[in-house]
């Protein structure tokens, strides 16, 4: 995978949250993710899959985090990780993932996404399609931090194999 | 002032169907036609559903997701507008699906406007607010 296509999804997370949840989100460094437990108590997980490439996008939420978001969404106080949250967990990861693969398609890369899942629970695992490494972006707010997952397939080409590490 | 008042005469005495499988959606979606002025705003959480209330009842526009099970909005779209009785009804897209060949392929099969997701109120209430005034310009 092509690090010049994680920026979209970066980018796509910062402007979903803003227009959506009037949330500001800033983006930590991103890693490479050798587990599959997720950052977060709720994850909205989406399958992408092009003529060239395949994958999948994951959208951890903290609690706090997430209360706070569609709070901000619904304007109403939202205090338990309930039906509504999960619900939202699966737009918000259904818009972050249209918003990139818009992006994407403007550098070459055209993906079709699935309809999201979201799991809930504290170290919930999240399953990505294939073997290929995660990317994960941390990213914060003032009611807490979430991080978004992104593997991605390309042509038989990983991520880990361009940064030096043993491909799995 | 003119302007909000104009709004809230717009969509006062219509029926509105939202379509789209995320509750979330459609509260966001159904807020924002109230803030304009709606009053009769229905919902359905798929293309199938939505289908057979557009069967049984008079609606005066629909807001669609393109993503759904069972019926995504363009089989629903389709079916729209190959119907006799229901082919003209103003069918608005909202939806994360912002690709050039997505926007395309919905005009072609003769989508009213099309709104990608994220939105805000500002962007929705235009686009009713152009489809209200080339409806006018066609009378």
């Amino acid at each position: 995978m092509n690090l010049k296509y994680i920026e979209p999804f970066i980018a796509a997370t910062i402007h979903v949250l803003e227009t959506m949840a009037f949330t500001q989100a800033t983006a930590g460094e991103a890693y490479l993710k050798d587990d599959q437990t997720a950052m977060g108590d709720v994850s909205g997980i989406i399958g992408m899959t092009g003529k060239e490439s395949s994958g999948t996008l994951s959208v951890s939420f903290t609690k706090n985090s997430i209360l706070a978001i569609v709070s901000n969404m619904f304007g109403d106080e939202i205090t338990e990780l309930n039906n509504e949250i999960k619900d939202a967990v699966g737009e918000i990861t259904n818009m972050i993932s249209g918003q990139a693969r818009q992006k994407l398609e403007e550098m070459g890369k055209s993906l079709d996404a699935a309809i999201p899942t979201v799991i809930t629970g504290i170290n919930h695992s999240i399953k990505h399609i294939t073997t290929y490494p995660i990317i994960a972006v941390p990213f914060s707010t003032d009611n807490g931090d979430f991080t978004i997952e992104i593997c991605l397939e390309e042509e038989g080409v990983s991520l880990r194999r361009k940064i030096g590490r043993e491909t799995p | 002032m003119e302007d909000i008042e104009g709004r809230a005469m717009m969509l006062k005495n219509i029926r509105i169907l939202i379509v789209d499988d995320f509750s979330t959606m459609r509260r966001l979606i159904k807020k924002i036609l109230t803030d304009l002025g709606a009053e009769d705003v229905i919902e359905a959480e798929n293309g199938s559903n939505a289908w057979d209330i557009l069967n049984r009842e008079k609606v005066n526009l629909v807001i669609c997701d393109w993503n759904m099970p069972n019926m995504s909005g363009m089989e629903l779209l389709e079916k729209v507008r190959a119907d006799e009785t229901l082919g003209d009804i103003p069918f608005i897209m909202v939806t994360a699906e912002g690709k050039k060949d997505n926007v395309t392929a919905a005009t072609k099969k003769g989508v009213t406007g099309y709104v990608t997701k994220p939105f805000n109120a500002e962007s929705l209430r235009s686009k009713i607010k152009t489809m209200f005034a080339n409806a006018g310009k066609e009378k």
